[in-house]
């Protein structure tokens, strides 16, 4: 027995005292090199520096590599990895159920534009309090390397055969239908990523956050538009992002004209500083222009393209109890015998 | 001792010496969309308020305005709600049908018509009495476009004169149907049914035999449909997330839920909404709603019919799988798409039972009436939870949409229980826990609710790839181990599910097995075999599946059991088939209907006949 024992470093933990292993999970089992492992390690970096809760959060997926990932981060949340394409309505069912928990769904482009477009619309349509993340690699991977609907015209399949039909641009389709956050990013460029990831987190509706997630084995050849080295050369970044959380000092000076910020509901800052355009993120119809021109450039356009911090979300729309529907107790949800005598009444 | 009551056999439609009291079907032949069903219900409401126990049952067709419409109100002193094959009343008024439902009545049977459809020559054995609607409405209804409607009151009016309903029942039930807010309205149609009962008053000399007479046989009854005692259950149960998409004919349970959320479900204090009502975009949608918010620790309902069920097959089997509670209704019809859908059937007994694919069994309960609607709706939600699983709730167009006889329906004794759900206190006592444990033996694991403030309270759910602690996994042991206790948890659903009925007649060397709505065709046929045949029978009313050992026991005590399907190919058989022995499914016989009507009892009966012969 030592008397002389060195005091282990302190461990470094974030603002509500947990370390950043408690915001991981499992071991992947996706490819190395696989997109979808950054966009998971930016989930435990965003989720860890912002403090949540984990225990607050719940995890929702579908079915494909993208849908798998849940499992490898956040072990401390409750997670439900569903059935394909069908994530949307078991988180909007699980969310109205517990409208305090912070929702967090993990798709793919298969999951959610091919199988799974419809229900992605309809989530969209009622701006579900939930952060959305498209894990976007063009191709089906478990089932190697089939197209799914996002797959661009034009962009070659591992053996060579092209793609014949147009994509549904995700972004496109949320901006039009009526999500209150849309934004696109790339797995690989971990600053931009991160300040999305963590906007959507302090954002009250719906976060659609469409992921360029290169698939190192079916899908980053040569004539392939979702491969690391295309994403190189076409990426169009749209402006710089910061996040300045809600309990963090904000009193930097900011040069007018230069930088942007939009408050957040959770009273954060995502802080966007201007590149080369002017772009105004309140704008839905200059972020659709903004999606169209890109298309025709041939340019994939990374950034925040839309924020809407007023519309009303579905649980407000159903005015909701703000005490979660399940853990009200028997009183509120039992009529007293009184109301059945009324009722029978009526029916005599 | 049996305990059905023994009542002589009616008597056979024909030429009558004397009157026939409360014992006779009237049917109103129409054209849907043309306001009928307000007259009928008044009509039968009417009955009803004069003591006389009646059903009514709408026989209409997947159209919004134009094609035929039956509606048929049974009155019966014995309280037989059964459907009836012989119309012995009717009313014609859809120009269409008129021909065809006058031969089919039998001898003896009574017809008011509308004046130009010229029925009277068609036949010279029943009796006629035509009306001229248009002429009586004009100067009653001012408004030609508000003709079309209140000229069905005017049938009332000649019906009440006719068969001695009392006018100021007709009044009572016309105003209870309008409500205050419509005083107009009703102005407006009793002046019609006035109209129509002086006009039969000055024409008519009756000459057909049926009578209304006062009785008491509804005292403190309601009238409801299945659809409304089955929302009317969920509310009581507690249920805070509904999810639907309209279908016919479970559209009007959730339409009728919304009703009674709206007005009893509200937090007095903040009024806000202690519920979440969602119209889903498709089934998958209300199915998938349902199951993540059972999952959340929501008791969770769906409503859906068999078209509907189809495309919930996926995620129902990994309701069953990943252990989720939800509760589905499923108001059966016939189907899929279109052919039929307003028509009934108990058509997804089999396949609900089996659902979705691997080796999955659903518990499913089966009301046969809107009392049971009620309670066993309060169960159903009580077993979800208990047993962490999808549940049917069972019932079908002819009990969803169909107006019943009730007797009020009981305050829930028992308070609401939500199942082996453990809390973070919990976790701190036991250090942790397996998600798919079996810790008790039952089969039932324990889960934990999204959100408690634990650090061992998650769990990753998937579907059948996991271990105990809800970890991916694709060995053998483990999926094996996982469905043995999923087999075990389905066993001891068999000391849990709703009991059967049973009655038995200690004379009876056959029984009979039925559930739902059969119930009213097998219990008048029981009568009917004892007064015309001299055969006694037992009679065992599922209202589970899983099977308990009730029904074994039942078929062994009788030498041949009838089992009793709406649908062709047998599919309770079939189930019964699956589970028992070689020498119990040598015993059972099968009566199938599948017409679309609802069941009556002399289709059971001749049945029944024709097979006891052999």
């Amino acid at each position: 027995m030592s008397t002389a024992t060195i005091p282990p470093p302190p461990k470094k933990t974030n603002r509500i005292g947990l370390e950043v292993v408690n915001y991981r999970g499992g071991k992947t089992t996706l490819c190395a090199g696989c997109g979808h492992n950054s966009i998971s390690e930016r989930v435990v970096e965003c989720f860890y520096e912002l403090g949540i809760e984990p225990t607050g959060v719940a995890k929702f997926s579908g079915i494909g590599c993208s849908s798998k990932s849940p499992a490898y981060f956040l072990g401390m949340s409750h997670g439900f990895n569903s059935v394909h394409g069908r994530m949307p309505s078991v988180a909007t069912g699980a969310l109205l159920a517990n409208r305090n928990m912070l929702g967090l769904g993990v798709t793919g482009d298969g999951d959610t534009a091919s199988i799974g477009i419809g229900q992605f619309m309809h989530l969209v349509r009622r701006n579900m309090p939930l952060m959305y993340i498209i894990e976007n690699n063009g191709v089906y991977g478990l089932t190697k390397g089939q197209f799914s609907a996002t797959a661009d015209i034009g962009s070659t399949a591992k053996g060579g055969s092209p793609n014949e039909l147009p994509p549904f641009d995700c972004c496109a389709l949320a901006l039009k239908w009526g999500a209150t956050f849309v934004a696109r990013s790339f797995s690989g460029d971990k600053k931009q990523l991160q300040a999305i990831i963590k906007a959507a987190i302090g954002h009250s509706g719906l976060s659609v956050i469409d992921v360029i997630s290169p698939c190192v084995t079916f899908n980053d050849h040569e004539g392939s538009t979702k491969s690391y080295g295309y994403m190189k050369e076409h990426e169009a970044v749209l402006h710089e992002l910061d996040y300045v959380p809600f309990f963090e000092d904000i009193s930097v000076e900011i040069a007018e004209g230069e930088v942007r910020d939009v408050t957040m509901h959770d009273g954060s800052h995502l802080r966007i500083r201007k590149l080369d355009r002017d772009f105004d993120p309140t704008d839905r119809l200059a972020a659709l222009a903004a999606l169209e021109e890109a298309e025709t450039k041939e340019e994939v356009l990374t950034g925040v393209l839309y924020v809407n911090t007023h519309k009303p979300t579905f649980v407000d729309l159903l005015n909701l109890s703000d005490e979660p529907l399940a853990s009200l107790p028997q009183d509120m949800l039992r009529p007293s015998s009184l109301v059945l005598d009324e009722v029978m009444e009526q029916l005599r | 001792m049996s305990t059905l009551e023994v009542s002589p056999a009616e008597a056979s439609s024909g030429q009558y010496a004397e009157s026939v009291v409360n014992d006779f079907s009237i049917q109103v032949a129409t054209v849907n969309g043309s306001g009928s069903q307000t007259a009928n219900t008044v009509l039968m409401r009417s009955l009803f308020q004069m003591g006389i126990p009646v059903s009514g049952k709408n026989m209409f067709p997947s159209n919004i305005a134009g094609l035929p419409t039956w509606f048929t109100t049974r009155v019966s002193k014995h309280g037989h709600v059964a459907r009836r094959k012989e119309i012995d009343f009717l009313v014609a008024m859809n120009p269409e049908t008129a021909r065809e439902d006058v031969m089919k009545l039998e001898s003896g049977a009574a017809v008011v018509y509308d004046e130009p459809l010229g029925l009277k020559q068609l036949r010279s054995d029943v009796h006629f009495y035509p009306v001229p609607f248009d002429k009586l409405v004009a100067p009653v209804c001012p408004d030609a476009k508000l003709r079309k409607l209140v000229r069905n009151m005017i049938y009332d009016g000649i019906v009440a004169w006719l068969l001695s309903i009392e006018m100021e029942e007709v009044h009572t039930a016309l105003i209870r149907q309008f409500g205050k807010r419509k005083a107009k309205a009703a102005d407006l149609n009793w002046g019609a049914a006035k109209a129509g009962y002086d006009y039969a008053a000055q024409t008519f000399t009756k000459t057909d035999p049926f009578r209304a007479e006062r009785m008491n046989g509804t005292a403190g009854k309601i009238i409801i449909d299945g659809n409304s005692a089955c929302a009317l259950g969920a509310m009581f149960a507690g249920v805070t997330v509904v999810t639907w998409y309209p279908i016919t004919p479970s559209s009007s349970l959730v339409e009728s839920l919304m009703v009674y959320l709206k007005r009893y479900r509200h937090d007095p204090a903040t009024g806000k909404a202690t519920y979440a009502v969602v119209q889903a975009e498709d089934e998958l949608a209300s199915i998938g709603m349902a199951l993540g918010a059972g999952w959340a620790g929501a008791r969770s309902m769906t409503s859906t019919s068999g078209p509907g069920i189809s495309l919930m097959s996926e995620f129902i089997g990994f309701g069953y799988y990943a252990e989720i509670p939800a509760v589905i209704f499923d108001v059966e019809r016939v189907g899929p798409s279109t052919g039929l859908p307003t028509r009934t059937m108990q058509g997804d007994i089999l396949s609900n039972a089996l659902l979705s694919h691997g080796d999955t069994r659903h518990p499913m309960i089966f009301p046969s009436s809107p009392e049971e609607c009620f309670t066993l709706t309060i169960d159903a939600f009580e077993f979800a939870e208990k047993f962490q699983t999808p549940v049917f709730v069972m019932t079908d167009l002819d009990l969803g949409m169909n107006s019943w006889m009730a007797d009020p329906f009981p305050y829930p004794a028992k308070p609401i229980s939500r199942g082996k759900v453990l809390d973070a206190e919990d976790l701190d006592r036991l250090g942790g826990f397996g998600r798919y444990q079996d810790v008790d033996g039952d089969g039932i694991p324990y889960r934990t609710l999204p959100g408690t403030k634990h650090n061992k309270a998650a769990y990753f759910t998937r579907g059948s790839g996991h271990n105990e602690k809800a970890q991916y996994t694709e060995r053998e042991d483990d999926y094996v181990n996982n469905m043995d206790r999923l087999a075990r948890k389905f066993e001891t659903m068999r000391q849990f599910v709703p009991e059967p009925v049973v009655t038995i007649n200690p004379k009876a060397s056959i029984g009979f097995v039925a559930s739902g709505t059969s119930d009213y065709a097998v219990r008048e046929s029981c009568e009917q075999l004892r007064a015309e045949h001299g055969i006694e029978a037992s009679y065992l009313r599922l209202r589970a599946y899983p099977f308990t050992s009730h029904l074994l026991d039942f078929i062994r005590s009788h030498d041949r059991v009838y089992v009793v399907d709406q649908n062709r190919d047998g599919q309770w058989l079939a189930l019964m088939r699956l589970e028992m022995d070689p020498e119990m499914i040598a015993k059972l016989r099968s009566v199938r209907y599948y017409g679309g009507l609802p069941l009556d009892a002399r289709t059971v009966t001749e049945e029944v006949v024709r097979q006891e012969a052999k």
